[in-house]
């Protein structure tokens, strides 16, 4: 079939992923690995969410926007509204979230996305803020001390939103639609001059990443028993910040990558809690100095694999990098 | 359109920046196909002007009119996509993108499927970015950087990247090209090159070019008429031996005579 026949290395990595996600279910449900190794791979599970939806904005679109905890906070507390307040399937409280944030996103983008670098910045740290704010002081979701939120976030549920949200990014990026965020990226003067509509496609950039940082939202919001606005403050922005910057911005795979590496190391250090934030800045620091452009600079972990085929450039390799 | 009505008009078109008139009082007409030239000294405006057709600013008084059609106050996306699409004086490339994809993005008004097709990849996606494909890697024949299309922009040599953005330029496809300095920084060989081609996609397009250039050698080589621009106002207006000889040009470039 013709569809299939384009895009066969795509096909065949969800296939492998759908088979890793199998394999790990059992691996839970027979209790094969413990409790605290599935949570931490919640944890990942969640983070890789967050950073693949923020690379888009940063790392795709080149919009600095540093209040992402503020769009994970509007997915949480819409998701728990829907499941706990109205009883509503979980299924229900995903969309919800997603769909939340990225109103949120669209209301925060519109007037903000005319602003750049440092001013943009300042705007959605702002942003992040005033959520945190907000819920803080909303009676009907807790107010301080937070809302008790049940544990519905399964391997299943959680796999099948990792999966989407990579494909939803990576089909969006390689694409005309993609191309055009990029080259806003790299130069927006230009963009506009090549019949391209920033304002648009930064405003629709910024309300995916919104989406699925929603998403991501719901799934935390149901793995923790209970969700308080402290848990969405601008350290976790940075958090995800330091996800895309790490990994080398405008690669997913990098952002992904850092974002296992980061969960895991930061999920060991919690033993020594005195020493947790002096290695994870020195990791940092490290980094920066001796290799800025990120673990994977733009290109992705794909590429690494075929190299020889894109250096011939076949027409219908679907799978070729816009970004690399 | 009849063959007399211009293809554009401008109508003391300026702009003036708080107190400064940057651009002012501007008539100027293109007539389908002609090949104009606009010299100046620096500061003259020429860029400014540039922005005003383009739409990166808003011109403060006067009228711009494309094909009879107003462009004031249009976003320069709009703009581009009625027909006017332009080069910039210091190369502004998609730099981390490939040759190919730089011609790409200035195909994308052309596309039309949805960002939907895109996420969930239906046929529609495949055929219109195909075609896109082709597309781009037939036009970067026509300037011979087919061989590189796979190279990243940056890595080009100076000479090819000057040669890029006329290419991309021209993918917007364009009833009237505008070049900012397309010779800026390139030796006499680069430059002969570049009239060469300037002739060529002329001829093949059917274009309508007004160029911006310092190098009176391919000003005078290649246009058929100039305008002059000196203090944001257009001071001369002829054919090159016009211009030449105007003693208004002569002063604006060289300064008065001693008497």
């Amino acid at each position: 079939m013709n569809i299939l026949k384009h895009a066969k290395g795509f096909w065949s990595s969800i296939v492998l992923a759908i088979v890793f996600g199998v394999v790990m279910q059992f691996l839970i449900t027979g209790e094969i690995i413990n409790f605290f190794y599935v949570n931490t791979l919640y944890f990942i599970g969640i983070n890789i969410i967050l950073a693949a939806s923020l690379h888009l904005i940063i790392g795709i679109t080149g919009q600095f926007s540093i209040g992402h905890a503020g769009f994970l906070a509007v997915g949480a507390y819409a998701s728990a509204i829907i499941t706990m307040k109205l009883e509503l399937p979980f299924a229900f409280g995903l969309l919800a979230g997603g769909v939340a944030a990225a109103i949120a996103g669209l209301i925060i983008g519109i007037p903000t996305l005319r602003l750049k670098g440092d001013y943009l910045a300042i705007a959605t740290l702002g942003f992040g803020e005033i959520v945190r704010i907000v819920f803080l002081n909303i009676e009907y979701v807790g107010g301080a001390s937070g809302m008790t939120v049940t544990q519905l976030t399964t391997w299943p549920w959680l796999f099948g939103s990792i999966l989407l949200t990579l494909i939803v990014i990576r089909n969006f990026t390689n694409s005309t639609h993609g191309r055009a965020c990029i080259s806003v990226r790299e130069n927006e003067i230009a963009a506009d001059a090549m019949g391209i509509n920033t304002t648009y496609y930064k405003v629709i950039a910024f309300a995916i990443g919104a989406f699925f940082a929603g998403v991501a939202g719901a799934l935390y919001a149901h793995n923790f028993f209970i969700i308080q606005p402290t848990n969405f403050g601008f350290l976790k922005s940075f958090d995800i910040l330091i996800f895309v910057v790490l990994g080398g911005l405008g690669s997913m795979s990098g952002a992904v990558l850092a974002a296992i590496l980061l969960t895991i190391v930061s999920t060991f250090l919690q033993s020594y809690p005195e020493l947790r934030m002096i290695i994870y800045s020195l990791v940092l620091i490290i980094m920066m100095l001796y290799r800025p452009q990120g673990i994977m600079g733009t290109r992705e972990l794909t590429s690494f694999f075929k190299i020889g085929k894109s250096a011939k450039g076949g027409v219908n390799d679907d799978s070729k990098h816009t970004v690399a | 359109m009849t063959a007399n009505t211009p293809l554009l008009k401008v109508n003391n078109a300026g702009i003036r920046f708080g107190g400064l008139k940057a651009v002012s009082d501007v008539n100027l007409e293109l007539k389908q196909g002609e090949l104009v030239g606009l010299i100046g000294p620096n500061g003259a405006g020429k860029t400014t002007f540039f922005n005003l057709l383009t739409g990166v600013y808003v011109p403060t008084e006067g009228s711009i009119e494309l094909d009879g059609e107003k462009l004031n106050g249009q976003p320069p996306y709009k703009i581009t996509k009625k027909g006017i699409s332009r080069t910039f004086q210091n190369i502004r490339l998609f730099n981390e993108l490939s040759v190919l994809d730089n011609v790409k993005v200035a195909y994308h008004s052309l596309a039309k499927h949805s960002i939907m097709s895109s996420i969930f990849r239906l046929p529609k996606h495949f055929s219109e970015e195909k075609y896109m494909e082709e597309k781009a890697i037939e036009f970067l024949k026509i300037f011979s950087l087919d061989n590189v299309m796979h190279e990243t922009a940056k890595n080009l040599p100076y000479g090819q990247q000057r040669r890029l953005e006329i290419a991309r330029a021209l993918a917007a496809n364009p009833k009237l090209l505008l070049l900012d300095e397309p010779a800026a920084g390139m030796n006499p060989q680069e430059t002969e090159e570049l009239m060469n081609l300037i002739a060529l996609i002329r001829k093949k397009f059917d274009l309508t070019i007004l160029l911006i250039e310092h190098d009176m050698l391919l000003v005078m080589g290649v246009c058929e008429r100039i305008y002059v621009l000196d203090h944001g106002q257009l001071i001369a207006d002829g054919t090159p031996e016009q211009i030449r000889n105007n003693p208004k040009v002569i002063e604006a470039y060289l300064g008065e005579e001693v008497s």
